[in-house]
């Protein structure tokens, strides 16, 4: 059983998507990272996925890149993650993480996956692990009850969408665009039809990111989705203050309860 | 054997050398690698391929490149023979056309139109925009902004060929972040743009078809050593950065037992300063740009920065196919100092009249090492793996040549 079911759950009876909001932890600083994750939380997000500031971040954008060498020029420690999760999770929040391969390997896979569990983590998105190589992953996350969410892509061939879907659990994270994280002006139409293809394979939830930065934004894709994730403006408001981190929450939030279907 | 010939020493069908190499990487370039593989198993055994590359390795890099004998820089390595492996006499300087004319025959059978490439010393980054010039490709060469300064001729010879240069800012502003903005490029324009890796390491089929193309190296120096010296060598150097070179060469000799095959790697201001980039020396096992291989990290597992003096090797990854062959223990690997590759650079320099690349200079360093320790009957060949025109400036500031007296 999924442990971000009930997330999707929730957001399918009342109709909409389920909005989901990244944010490395220690950006702008560890305290700062928990408080703005609380007000992304009580802004409207349903889950938050806390980021592993990271060195070398091939699959991030600027924002992003420069959030995580902000973080770690400050002295974050793979040990200050388990603290910010386990800050959003003791409040109530839900939580998963998102991290490169590297660290979780150099921490040891299972202890990463007994030290997020034990913090109140659900589970581990690895955007640049595919199942293909995770057996030690999937070996420790059923072990420590926690999901697993793997990324599609517009290139993903039906054979590894299948893949990738049986591997998976909680969630898919189904990249909008080719590129990068970072905001876009405008939703790209591989989204749909990447969406479309997911679900020929398996029934469980998709969350669509890359690119989302606007209430109108998450509305759209709101309309095929079951998650829309926002990543980059995020880490923008977060560089502003928490009053701008809860307008863009709430922003978000209304649009993932206006789906419109795109002209 | 050709060049292309499967040998046991393949990686498995999803590039593991052992525990080593896979593919750790996002999803969204999985079709793209897996695209390459497959078009590198046709080129392999497609005879129109194999003759066209061919064709251009002898008459447009020059190959067979040459073996020369170094017999006054062997007396100051306790009177080994030693020979030099001439990739340095290769258009463009050094061994690097060799992949790179592979791999741009590989993107034009892909019908890409655009090829991207890191580089570091910018001899890849040279090499590339060359064989663009060549196939009529577009060209965009990702550099380390560091590297665009202490390398500013190269930055200027890959414009004149028709390249992009464009300097990278972020991180440690060296070949790693390169690498890593190569990536950025390439997954927002994988349809038709081909990623042409400079080094044995990254995703599968990577470590492979690079090696592959430099094969020729090692086949050339096992049949030009028999000939000059009448037996097989003792040892074969090579430098390792991320290790193109060497494992070109030593896959000539990986079957003959009786040959050592050493890596030498950059030991910058030493080990024990911590500015190095000893990858397989002092690193340990982790993931870098898509493989699983020894590299430089803290205990976090956040990449450290590399130092060498030398461009090239300044990287804190190396192929995982030299993690296999450390662990296996057919290859050894030992670091040497800027100031001992330094000091090879002047003295090959003044006792053969052959200026090397500072990268090719450090396996010399590790020639007169090895040489010392096997004494006058040792039989040493060194991967030349490139001219040292590009490190003038390197040189003019290390030594003080802008001096009178210098």
């Amino acid at each position: 059983m999924s442990r971000l079911a009930p997330v999707f759950s929730q957001a399918a009876a009342e109709g909409r998507a389920a909005l989901i909001g990244y944010l490395p932890a220690g950006f702008p600083t560890v305290p700062g990272s928990v408080s703005a994750l609380k007000a992304m939380i009580e802004s409207g997000c349903d889950l938050v996925e806390i980021g592993l500031p990271y060195s070398d971040p091939v699959m991030d954008g600027p924002t992003i890149q420069v959030a995580a060498e902000t973080a770690l020029r400050a002295g974050f420690r793979v040990r200050d993650l388990f603290d910010v999760v386990s800050a959003v999770a003791s409040s109530g929040g839900r939580a998963v993480v998102m991290t490169y391969w590297n660290p979780v390997l150099r921490y040891g896979v299972d202890a990463f996956a007994r030290d997020l569990a034990s913090a109140g983590g659900l589970g581990l998105i690895t955007p640049d692990l595919v199942p293909d190589e995770a057996e030690s992953w999937i070996t420790a996350s059923s072990a420590h009850d926690l999901d697993r969410i793997f990324l599609v892509a517009p290139s993903s061939t039906e054979e590894r969408i299948a893949l990738t879907a049986s591997s998976s659990r909680g969630f898919l994270y189904a990249t909008s665009v080719m590129g990068v994280t970072g905001a876009r002006d405008v939703v790209s139409s591989a989204a749909p039809e990447l969406v479309r293809r997911v679900r020929e394979h398996t029934s469980m939830p998709v969350g669509v990111g890359l690119g989302v930065r606007s209430g109108a934004q998450a509305a759209e894709l709101a309309s095929f989705a079951d998650g829309v994730i926002v990543g980059s403006a995020f880490v923008t408001a977060a560089s502003s203050g928490e009053d701008a981190v809860r307008a863009l929450g709430a922003e978000l939030a209304a649009g993932v309860r206006q789906a419109v279907t795109p002209a | 054997m050709g060049q292309f010939t499967p040998t046991p020493h393949d990686p498995d069908e999803r590039g593991h050398f052992g525990p080593w190499g896979g593919r750790f990487m996002p999803e969204a370039l999985i079709a793209a690698v897996d695209e390459l593989a497959a078009e590198y198993e046709k080129a392999r055994t497609d005879p129109s391929f194999l003759d066209e590359f061919n064709g251009l390795l002898k008459d447009y890099a020059g190959r067979p490149s040459l073996l020369t004998e170094a017999p006054k820089f062997a007396a100051h390595a306790g009177g080994a023979r030693v020979f030099l492996k001439r990739e340095d006499l290769n258009h463009t300087g050094s061994h690097k056309i060799n992949n790179v004319l592979g791999q741009a025959l590989l993107t034009r059978r892909m019908g890409k139109k655009r090829v991207i490439a890191e580089t570091g010393a910018g001899q890849h980054g040279v090499a590339t925009a060359t064989a663009c010039a060549l196939l009529g490709l577009d060209c965009v060469i990702y550099m380390g902004e560091v590297d665009t300064q202490r390398q500013s001729l190269n930055v200027a010879r890959m414009r004149l060929l028709g390249a992009e240069v464009i300097p990278v800012k972020t991180g440690s502003r060296t070949l790693k972040d390169a690498i890593n903005e190569a990536l950025r490029d390439w997954v927002a324009n994988v349809d038709d743009t081909h990623y042409l890796l400079g080094t044995a390491a990254g995703p599968h089929p990577f470590p492979l078809l690079v090696r592959d193309f430099h094969r020729v190296i090692g086949i050339e120096a096992r049949s030009q050593i028999l000939t000059k010296a009448g037996r097989l060598p003792d040892a074969v150097l090579a430098c390792v950065g991320g290790g193109s070179n060497a494992i070109g060469i030593f896959h000539g000799f990986i079957d003959d037992p009786s040959v050592r095959l050493i890596g030498v790697e950059p030991g910058g201001d030493g080990l024990d300063s911590g500015r190095h980039g000893a990858t397989l020396t002092a690193g340990t096992p982790g993931s870098l740009h898509g493989a699983m291989s020894y590299v430089m990290q803290d205990e976090d597992g956040q990449i450290t920065e590399a130092h060498s003096i030398s461009a090239g090797l300044d990287y804190p990854g190396v192929g995982p196919e030299h993690s296999f062959l450390k662990d296996s223990g057919r290859a050894e690997y030992f670091p040497v100092t800027d100031a001992e590759a330094m000091e090879a650079f002047a003295l090959l320099s003044r006792t053969e009249g052959i200026i090397p690349a500072i990268e090719s200079a450090h396996a010399l360093a590790g020639a007169l090492k090895v040489g010392q320790s096997l004494g006058p009957s040792g039989l040493l060949v060194v991967n030349l793996s490139g001219r040292g025109d590009k490190d003038m400036g390197t040189a003019v500031e290390w030594f003080g040549l802008d001096k009178e007296n210098a």
